[in-house]
């Protein structure tokens, strides 16, 4: 386990009137390796959730261990360190650029790290090539680039630091579907290749079930249910209660199969299940 | 790190104080303070704890809240009292010892500062408790209009008040995310050097007043699209309007500033 929370409660403006129980004992862990989704309606708790992997918030009670320590019994130094194994892409990450050229802004991780100018300067071209920016967008300043572009160096500036566990909340919400097909599709190859940990949050059922090998359901501060997608959308009743919907390509293979096709449930896709149904006909 | 989100310190709620009109509990707190310096003897001061108490009571504001509002300048308070009973040179010398000497005027004096000023912030955070942050303004608008004869823009610093209190807590959200944005990027705001530590700042004040400058551009155009042009010809959404209870509170203002001249002249 790389990460996991331990009866994990939040609360909001504890005392004022505004007071609001955002986490209610969340127990969880997130395998070493895995590519875990986070989903859940508006409000229940997710962003919350994840700003605790980065001991950003402090839990009202409850533990997070990180690689087997207790994040927040740990001192401010070794909890720097902790953090540093975690990085965090937040919703909207656009909002946090601020350097004078993209370059220099996805520099800001890895220097605060601590890593020499060959190294940064390395991880600065490898991280523009992983979200896709053309090299020329490095000297130009974040604030000229598209809205599109702008989440992508946002992003970078993340990817750049190399973090053992990597949290997205929401980082397509808004963008064109060609767009979030690209950044997902690269955060999934990275994930392949490097053999880092992925947490991924998301509105987007398509995307966590066609990603993710498990995956956290999210419901008013606790964690409803949880499993491999298959396990998860066979709850598909569940879901719609708590306002979710499931895959649309799960619900097209559940109505087949209804009828009497041969086929298997557990296809997230719609590549594999044109394939799945293609060598139905082929037979 | 969180930074509390609770602006101006609007307390909800349902109360007859809830429900009097703004310009009402306005106009009331100010009458209230200045007579709290017009009162100078103990039965005057009586009278204004107990209509306060009667008001505090009536809105049901938790206590707690309004010793927080004192708590925050308690070290005013204390510096007032302690400044006028060791320096005040009166006649009637209490206590002397070694070069401490206190005398009858100072601690009458320092007692009544003390008296005062607690009257007086617990009266306005009374007021600022059970009035919303947009009624206020609306209610200093209307308070205002007669110096709007000799050409102050009243309408348009109430509209900048309404505005800005609607955008800082939308801004002191944003300044919590972006602080939390550039922590995970390793961003340090806490130690170091103040020179550092004034260096470090730039990762948070950049995309804070990009976003500002964004935000006062869509409300500017949003504003133009619906054809905001100042107030001439504006109306009210929701109209102020006197009413019963509204009447109420002015007789018993009155009665109470009756009752502080009879202390006076006994
Ligand atoms: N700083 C805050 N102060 C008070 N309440 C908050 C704060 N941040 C979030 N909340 C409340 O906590 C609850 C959970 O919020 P959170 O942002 O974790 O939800 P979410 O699942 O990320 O939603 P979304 O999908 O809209 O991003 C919400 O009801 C929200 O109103
Ligand atoms: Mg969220």
């Amino acid at each position: 386990m790389i990460l996991a929370a331990e009866n994990l409660t939040h609360i909001y403006q504890r005392g004022t009137v505004f007071e609001k129980k955002a986490l209610d004992g969340i127990t969880m862990s997130v395998p070493k390796g895995a590519f875990a989704g986070v989903i859940g309606h508006t409000g229940s708790g997710k962003s919350t959730l994840i700003q605790h992997f980065n001991a950003l918030l402090e839990p009202t009670s409850g533990k997070v261990w990180l690689d087997g320590e207790d994040l927040f019994a740990a001192d401010k130094k070794k909890r720097k360190r902790l953090r540093e194994k975690v990085g965090l892409v937040f919703q909207y990450p656009e909002h946090q650029l601020f350097e004078t050229t993209v370059q220099k802004d996805i520099a800001f991780g890895p220097q605060n790290m601590g890593l020499s100018s060959d190294e940064v300067s390395r991880r600065v071209a490898e991280a523009l090539e992983w979200v896709g920016l053309p090299k020329e967008a490095a000297q130009l300043s974040p604030f000229e680039l598209s809205g599109g572009q702008k989440r992508r160096a946002a992003i970078a500036g993340v990817l750049a630091m190399k973090p053992e566990v990597l949290i997205l909340d929401e980082p397509t919400a808004g963008l064109d579907p060609r767009g979030k097909n690209e950044i997902l599709g690269q955060i999934k190859k990275m994930h392949e290749s490097a053999g880092n940990t992925v947490i991924l949050v998301s509105h987007g059922m398509d995307d966590v079930a066609r990603l993710a090998d498990i995956i956290f359901v999210m419901n008013n501060g606790r964690i409803e249910f949880s499993g491999s997608p298959a396990e998860v959308f066979r709850e598909a009743d569940k879901l719609a209660k708590i306002g979710l919907a499931v895959p649309q390509v799960y619900l097209l293979l559940r109505e087949l199969i209804k009828r009497g096709a041969d086929l298997p449930q557990n296809i997230f896709t719609a590549e594999a299940a044109a394939q799945a149904i293609k060598k139905l006909y082929e037979h | 790190m969180n930074i509390k989100l609770t602006i101006g310190q609007f307390y909800p709620g349902d109360s007859v104080i809830h429900a009097l009109d703004a310009r009402v509990k306005l106009a009331g707190t100010f009458f209230f303070i200045v007579s709290l310096f017009y009162a100078d003897n103990f039965y005057g001061y009586l009278a204004a704890f107990i209509l306060l108490s009667a008001v505090i009571v009536l809105s049901g504001v938790p206590p707690r809240l309004l010793l927080r509002g004192i708590r925050s300048i308690l070290f005013i308070i204390v510096f007032a009292a302690v400044f006028n009973i060791f320096f005040n040179p009166g006649e009637t010398v209490l206590l002397e010892w070694q070069f401490i000497r206190i005398s009858y005027e100072g601690a009458i004096t320092a007692a009544r500062m003390v008296i005062r000023l607690a009257l007086l912030i617990t009266a306005s955070s009374v007021m600022t408790l059970t009035t919303s942050p947009i009624q206020l303004t609306d209610a200093l608008e209307y308070l205002l209009k007669p110096l709007k004869k000799i050409k102050v823009p009243t309408h348009e610093i109430a509209m900048m008040m309404t505005i800005a209190l609607r955008f800082i807590p939308t801004l002191l959200e944003e300044t919590d995310k972006i602080i939390k944005a550039q922590t995970a990027r390793g961003a340090d705001f806490v130690t170091g050097s103040i020179m550092k530590r004034a260096k470090n700042l730039i990762p948070l004040l950049v995309p804070l007043f990009v976003s500002a400058f964004r935000r006062a551009d869509e409300l500017a155009v949003a504003m133009d699209a619906r054809c905001y042009r100042g107030d001439t010809g504006r109306t009210k959404m929701k109209v102020m309007k006197l009413r019963g209870r509204d009447a109420a509170a002015i007789i018993i203002l009155a009665a109470y500033s009756v009752l502080l001249w009879l202390t006076k002249m006994a």
